[in-house]
């Protein structure tokens, strides 16, 4: 460290990691208010190992192809939702059950899978990440997911605030509710393929809910939430990348860890929706009724 | 001007081939609070459901000033759910909840112009929550969140009115501003109808009732329908000790 952090501001091997850190960081970000709204994060949890058979396979058949890469990450993923909803609705068995039970298992398959691919593709890349090892093909597959993903997000803004708020009335008001449900779960598991080779698929699950959940604890409206969490990951990523640097600690870590010291600080210091105010001020609902009582 | 009114005919909603509803021809006329009646497993939300548009009939027509209901939900209905089916931590203030009213109109990309703002601003007036715009809406008493929902309904420029129980656990005084609020709405020309389950509030709430146990029972004016001897027939051998006083 002796040239200090900013070196990796004019390294141009830096670069590439850090920007692709920072645009993962403000996708999954955005879509993180999604998540934490509609709550699906056990959800993403799930899908996010039902990836690995699919990416073993197409690693398998194809190698490192980008395309082939979500080809089969899609189609493992559509299989576990799929069967997951054939058993609960054709048994006595509950969707969270099969669920947990069928993403167990494409975990395990992709694992089993993974052992028969060429060496030098371990599974701890997949799981936590490489981002300084990340080749022009995972970059452009980066940017082409980011600049698909995120443009949609912000054009539908309107019809999935409806949906997330009560699918019902949106939908008596026109809103392809059932439509953008999909939607909104083929943008995940995009968002996850593309920040698989940086953070890995447990912490791409980090920066997939971490940053909405910090800001949830301190605004009252969706179009603040929206953009926030946004630059919160973004940054988030960014901190986490210098601190690995200066720590020498492994990059994906670092970022959800600094996600998650951010969450601890909301979680104890938001004026409104905080543990310490909460203490202070006795009962939550009196407290925030005294709370707009005090800002009129 | 041509009497509004929605004409409901043969309708019929299923859940798995076992009908909830059936056959319901009803012709109600716009400008009434009319009460929807029944047991529990009636089929009321079903039915509210079903003029929503949120449930597919499985026979019959919905009609609204010449626009039927099978080509999907029309914005002059707005659907009031249950209170315990809303997320009240939802990150959204009052004036939000009202805006979003206004999207149906809006579309998903034009921004708000000031018309939007001045239906906002006159929903909010209407439904006395001026000084409560800004709050979070877990910050409101039972009746002011159904207030602030009646609220969207109005930015919308709905006119049928659908409410899945809205008195259910407000305390008195909330309850008969309820009451007057829902009576002024009829009053300005719009169709309420609404369910309900504390029958000894039927006779002051409500101009028209529905009484209706899986098939129709009955319907008409309250102080002609709302009798013991129909409610008896509604209620099946159920004993009700709610009936009126």
């Amino acid at each position: 460290m002796s040239n200090g952090w900013l070196h990796l501001f004019y390294a141009p091997d830096m670069l590439r990691p850090l920007f692709a850190a920072v645009l993962i960081g403000f996708t999954n970000g955005v879509l993180s208010v999604f998540i934490v709204l509609r709550r699906l994060s056990l959800m993403a949890d799930a899908i996010s190992h039902s990836l690995l058979p699919g990416l073993a396979i197409a690693i398998l058949l194809f190698g490192l192809a980008p395309a082939t890469l979500v080809a089969g990450a899609f189609l493992a993923a559509l299989l576990v939702a799929l069967g997951t909803q054939i058993i609960a609705n054709s048994t006595r068995i509950k969707e969270d059950t099969a669920l947990g039970l069928l993403f167990a298992c494409a975990f395990s398959l992709g694992q089993a899978l993974l052992k028969l691919a060429p060496a030098h593709i371990g599974i701890s890349e997949y799981l936590f990440g490489n981002i300084l090892g990340l080749s022009d093909g995972d970059l452009y597959l980066t940017y082409g997911i980011t600049f698909l993903v995120l443009p949609l997000l912000v054009l539908l803004q309107r019809p999935l605030l409806l949906m997330l708020f009560e699918p019902s009335i949106a939908s008596t008001q026109g809103v392809p509710v059932r439509t953008l449900k999909y939607l909104l779960m083929v943008v995940l598991v995009l968002a996850m393929i593309s920040s698989l080779r940086a953070v890995g698929i447990i912490l791409a699950l980090g920066t997939l809910i971490g940053p909405a959940a910090t800001v949830y604890l301190f605004v009252d409206s969706f179009a603040v939430m929206f953009w926030v969490s946004g630059f919160l990951g973004a940054f988030a990523s960014l901190l986490g990348l210098l601190v690995s640097d200066w720590t020498d600690l492994p990059a994906g870590a670092c970022i959800v860890l600094v996600l998650g010291v951010f969450f601890l600080a909301g979680f104890f210091l938001s004026p409104r929706y905080g543990l310490l105010r909460r203490l202070r001020k006795g009962h939550l609902h009196a407290q925030s009724l005294a709370r707009w009582e005090g800002e009129k | 001007m041509a009497e509004h009114a929605l004409a409901i005919k043969d309708l019929t909603v299923s859940y798995r081939r076992v009908p909830a509803v059936h056959h319901v021809n009803l012709l109600l006329r716009c400008g009434r609070c009319v009460g929807l009646l029944g047991p529990n497993g009636a089929g009321k939300t079903s039915f509210l459901k079903a003029l929503a548009g949120l449930v597919p009939m499985e026979t019959g027509t919905v009609e609204f000033g010449g626009h039927n209901h099978r080509h999907g939900p029309a914005s002059y209905t707005a659907y009031l759910p249950q209170r315990s089916a809303i997320d009240w931590d939802f990150p959204t203030t009052v004036r939000g909840l009202i805006e979003m009213g206004r999207y149906s109109a809006l579309g998903w990309w034009r921004p708000f112009r000031q018309i939007d703002r001045e239906k906002v601003d006159k929903a909010l007036e209407a439904m006395e929550l001026i000084d409560l715009a800004e709050r979070q809406i877990s910050a409101l008493s039972g009746g002011q969140q159904q207030r602030a929902f009646l609220a969207r309904s109005l930015a919308q420029d709905a006119h049928v009115f659908l409410l899945d129980e809205p008195f259910s656990g407000l305390d008195r005084p909330s309850q008969d501003l309820l009451g007057q609020i829902l009576k002024r709405l009829a009053a300005q020309g719009n169709l309420l109808i609404v369910s309900h389950h504390d029958l000894r509030m039927v006779p002051a709430l409500f101009d028209e009732v529905i009484l209706l146990n899986g098939e129709l029972v009955a319907y008409g004016p309250t102080e002609q329908v709302f009798s013991e001897e129909a409610i008896a027939r509604t209620y099946g051998t159920h004993t009700f000790s709610g009936a009126r006083t």
